[in-house]
C-alpha cells in the first residue's frame, strides 16, 4: 500500500515484515527512530519478537550475533560512531558466516563531532565481510531490507548485509512509499531455518581458533561467496520483480541514461536523485550526461562497471567519503576497474563533497560536471569555504 | 567423577590449570541441557583449537569482552523459540575479559535481567597474554606489567571488588568459589541455574604458570587463599550476604610462600603486614572466622 511515510518509518516497517526474533539496539542519531518505531511496535504486541535494550552499539551487534547464532533471525541499525564502536563485532559476524541485516544510517565521523550525513561510516568498514547496499530513496530502503535478509539468508551465502541509508536525507525524509503486503513478503522470503545453531540437542562449536593452517581459507571463502552475491542479486532482484512489480534490473548498478554518454557520473545513495535531476536537465538541453549508481558497493560489480562505462569517455566519480591520504575510495575502486582494460574511460576524474552534511545541491553537480573536461582530476573537493581552510592552515 | 564429562579429554592446557578443573565442574554441574557462551582466553583457545573442540554442549566464542552481550541474545532467541524454561545459558570468560575490558557488557547483561549465570575464572591476570597485570590482580602481585623492580614491590592496587559489584545490580544469585573446594562450586552451581534472573559465580582458579608454583599444588594453593582469609567463599542471595565459608585463619605468608609471583614480599615484613591487614579485613568484613 503506498504511503507517505519518513525513512526510519518505512525500515521499521519493513523490518515488521519480516519477523525478526530478536531486535537490539543502542540510539544514536539519526538512527534513533528505527528502533523507538520498532519498540513501540513490539510494545503494541504489532511485533512479536524480543527488543533487547543494550548499554552499547558493541553489545548491541552481540546480542544479534548470539540471537541469530541461537537460529532466530534478528535485527540492528547502527549509526557513525555506533558503526564504528561495533566494528570489531561486524568482522565477527562475517568470520562466523552469520547471516544478519542491519540498517546503517549514514553519518560523518567524529572529530570534529557531526551528526549529519556523509558515508564515511560504512566505507571505513568496506573490508569487514559485510554486504553493503546503497539506497537512493526510500522504496529502495524498503525493498533492500526485504532483498538483503534473503540474499544474507541464502545458503549459499550466509553472510550478513548492511542497508546504508543517507542519515536524516532518507532517515527523516518524508516520501511516498509502497510498503508491502505481509503476505507478500512471507512468499518471498520463508521464515529463517539456520544451516547451524546452538542447540543441545545436536552440540556444535562455534567461534573456534585457527591456527595458520586454517585461517587463510575462511578468508578465501568469503572472497570466493562474494562472487556467489554478485550472481545472486540479480535472481532476487528478478523475483523481487515477480512478486511485488519493481524492477531493480540486476540490483548491482543502476544505469540512468549511460548508453552513449559523454559524461557520466558514478556515485551512490540519496545523491542520485539530485544527480538524475540535473541529468534531465542537461539532456532537455541535448547534451549526453548520465549517471551510473552503484548499489552493491560491498561486493563490487567491477565486470558490470566496465560493461556499462567502457564506452564512455569521460566519468566522474563523486565520493561522500574519504580515504585521507589516498585517492577517494569510490574513485580507487573505479580506477581499479580499470586498469589494464582496452576499452575504457579516457578520464576518470575524482569528486569528493557532501562531506559532514554539506548540502550537494544542483549546483554542486552541475560543477562536476563543468569539471569533468580532458584534463583528469586526481582529487578535487567541491563547495569548499576558502575563508575557512585559510583559518585552518594560514595560507 | 562422572565418566562422562561434557568436557572432553584432549584439550592443550598446561598442567595443573586451575581454570579447566573449574570448567569442567561447572559445565558438568549445569548438565548438557546448556548453552555456553565463551569470552576469548586460555579456556576458548585450549578447548576449541580447530578441527577440535572439547565441548560436548553447545559452545560459541565470539570476542574477548562480549559473552555476557552475546548470552543475551542467546538466551532473548531462546525466549522467542519458547525454549528458555529448558535451556540454561553459562556466560563465562576469565578476569580481564570479566572485570575489565567485558565489564560494561556484564553490567548490561545483570542490569537487564536476562536468564544467565556469568562465570568468571579468576587467576588474577591476563595469563593468555602472558601473566599481565588485570583489575583483579591482588595487591603487590609480581606480573609482566605490574613487576616487582628495585622501586616497585608489583601491583600497587588490590583487587577490584567483582562480586560486590555484581551484587549491587539486585541480582538474585553472587558467590565465590575456589577449586580448592570442589564439591562447594558444584552445588553453587546448581543452586545458581535453579535461581531464575542474572547469576554471578566468581571462581578462584590457581595459574601454576603464572602464579609459578608447583602444578600439583594446584588444589593446596586453592585452600590456602581461602584458610588465610585472602580469598573469602561467600554466596549473596535474595539482597543479602546467606552464607560464607568459615575458617581457622592461617598467616598470609603460607598461602604467599607457594607461589613465585609473591616471592619478592617474603623477606618484606612492612609489606606482608599490608597483606595481612587486606586478609584480616576479610576476615572482619564477611565473618570468617570460625567459632572455636
Amino acid at each position: 500500500m503506498r504511503q507517505f511515510l519518513e525513512g526510519s518509518h518505512v525500515v521499521a516497517e519493513v523490518v515488521k515484515l519480516c519477523k525478526p526474533g530478536v531486535i537490539s539496539a543502542y540510539p544514536i542519531t539519526p538512527q534513533t527512530h528505527i528502533v523507538e518505531d520498532l519498540a513501540q511496535m513490539v510494545a503494541d504486541g504489532e511485533l512479536n519478537a524480543q527488543f533487547v535494550n543494550v548499554e552499547s552499539e558493541h553489545s548491541a551487534a552481540s546480542v544479534v550475533l548470539g540471537g541469530v547464532a541461537a537460529g532466530v533471525r534478528s535485527f540492528t541499525a547502527t549509526s557513525s560512531q555506533g558503526l564504528i564502536y561495533m566494528a570489531e563485532v561486524l568482522f565477527n559476524i562475517a568470520g562466523m558466516r552469520l547471516p544478519l541485516v542491519m540498517t546503517c544510517a549514514n553519518r560523518a565521523l567524529s572529530a570534529p563531532i557531526n551528526i549529519w550525513n556523509d558515508q564515511q561510516d560504512s566505507i571505513s568498514l568496506r573490508d569487514c565481510g559485510w554486504i553493503q547496499l546503497y539506497a537512493e530513496n526510500n522504496q529502495e530502503v524498503a525493498d533492500f531490507h526485504i532483498i538483503a535478509y534473503r540474499l544474507s539468508e541464502d545458503k549459499s551465502i550466509m553472510l550478513p548485509v548492511m542497508v546504508c541509508m543517507d542519515g536524516f536525507i532518507l532517515t527523516h525524509g518524508i516520501e511516498s512509499v509502497d510498503v508491502p503486503e505481509q503476505a507478500q513478503v512471507d512468499k518471498f522470503l520463508p521464515p529463517y531455518k539456520a544451516l547451524y545453531k546452538l542447540d543441545p540437542d545436536q552440540p556444535l562449536t562455534m567461534g573456534l581458533l585457527a591456527t595458520p593452517d586454517y585461517y587463510m581459507e575462511t578468508r578465501v571463502a568469503i572472497q570466493e561467496t562474494m562472487k556467489g552475491v554478485l550472481k545472486l542479486i540479480p535472481k532476487i532482484s528478478e523475483e523481487f520483480r515477480g512478486q511485488f512489480g519493481r524492477d531493480y534490473k540486476d540490483c548491482l548498478v543502476e544505469e540512468y541514461y549511460t548508453k552513449g554518454a559523454d559524461k557520466v557520473i558514478i556515485a551512490m545513495g540519496s545523491v542520485c536523485g539530485t544527480i538524475k535531476k540535473v541529468v534531465d536537465e542537461l539532456r532537455a538541453k541535448g547534451k549526453k550526461v548520465g549517471l551510473l549508481k552503484v548499489i552493491s558497493y560491498r561486493p563490487f560489480p567491477y565486470a558490470r562497471l566496465c560493461e556499462a562505462l567502457k564506452d564512455v569517455p569521460r566519468v566522474a566519480v563523486l565520493d561522500k567519503a574519504v580515504s585521507l591520504g589516498a585517492y577517494a575510495p569510490l574513485a580507487a575502486e573505479i580506477r581499479a576497474a580499470f586498469f589494464g582494460k582496452k576499452k575504457s574511460p579516457k578520464v576518470i576524474s575524482s569528486f569528493v563533497a557532501g562531506l559532514g552534511g554539506r548540502d550537494i545541491t544542483i549546483e554542486s553537480v552541475k560543477e562536476i560536471f563543468r569539471k569533468l573536461t580532458q584534463k583528469e582530476i586526481s582529487l578535487e573537493f567541491i563547495d569548499l569555504k576558502p575563508e575557512l581552510l585559510k583559518e585552518e592552515y594560514g595560507q | 567423577m562422572d565418566n562422562k564429562t561434557l568436557f572432553r579429554p584432549g584439550h592443550t592446557a598446561c598442567a595443573g590449570c586451575g581454570q579447566v578443573i573449574a570448567a569442567r565442574l561447572v559445565i558438568d554441574a549445569a548438565g548438557s541441557n546448556t548453552i555456553v557462551v565463551n569470552n576469548t582466553g586460555c579456556l576458548e583457545v585450549l578447548s576449541t583449537r580447530y578441527p577440535e573442540t572439547a565441548w560436548s554442549v553447545p559452545w560459541i566464542h565470539s570476542l574477548f569482552e562480549n559473552a555476557a552481550a552475546v548470552a543475551s541474545g542467546v538466551e532473548a532467541a531462546l525466549i522467542y523459540l519458547g525454549k528458555k524454561d529448558k535451556i540454561n545459558v553459562i556466560a563465562q570468560g576469565g578476569d580481564g575479559g570479566t572485570a575489565d575490558i567485558g565489564l560494561q557488557a556484564l553490567s548490561g547483561m545483570l542490569e537487564r535481567g536476562h536468564d544467565i549465570l556469568y562465570v568468571c575464572y579468576d587467576n588474577e591476570a591476563y595469563m593468555n597474554t602472558g601473566v599481565q597485570r588485570s583489575g583483579l590482580t591482588p595487591f603487590s602481585t609480581n606480573t609482566t606489567t605490574s613487576p616487582a623492580g628495585s622501586q616497585s614491590l608489583g601491583n600497587i592496587r588490590p583487587k577490584k571488588p567483582l562480586p560486590e559489584i555484581a551484587f549491587a545490580h539486585g541480582i538474585p544469585y553472587v558467590a565465590t568459589a575456589t577449586v580448592g573446594f570442589i564439591p562447594d562450586l558444584q552445588r553453587k552451581v546448581k543452586k545458581a541455574i535453579s535461581i531464575k534472573g542474572p547469576k554471578y559465580i566468581q571462581i578462584h582458579v590457581p595459574c601454576p604458570l603464572g602464579w609459578r608454583h608447583e602444578p600439583e599444588n594446584t588444589i593446596q594453593v586453592g585452600k590456602a587463599a581461602v584458610e588465610t582469609g585472602l580469598y573469602p567463599i561467600i554466596e549473596y542471595e535474595n539482597g543479602k550476604l546467606a552464607a560464607v565459608r568459615k575458617i581457622t585463619p592461617q598467616p598470609v605468608e603460607e598461602y604467599l610462600k607457594l607461589q613465585g609471583r609473591f616471592k619478592h614480599l617474603l623477606k618484606n615484613p612492612g609489606q606482608l603486614k599490608k597483606i595481612q591487614e587486606i586478609a584480616d579485613n576479610n576476615i572482619l568484613k564477611y565473618g570468617l572466622k570460625a567459632e572455636p
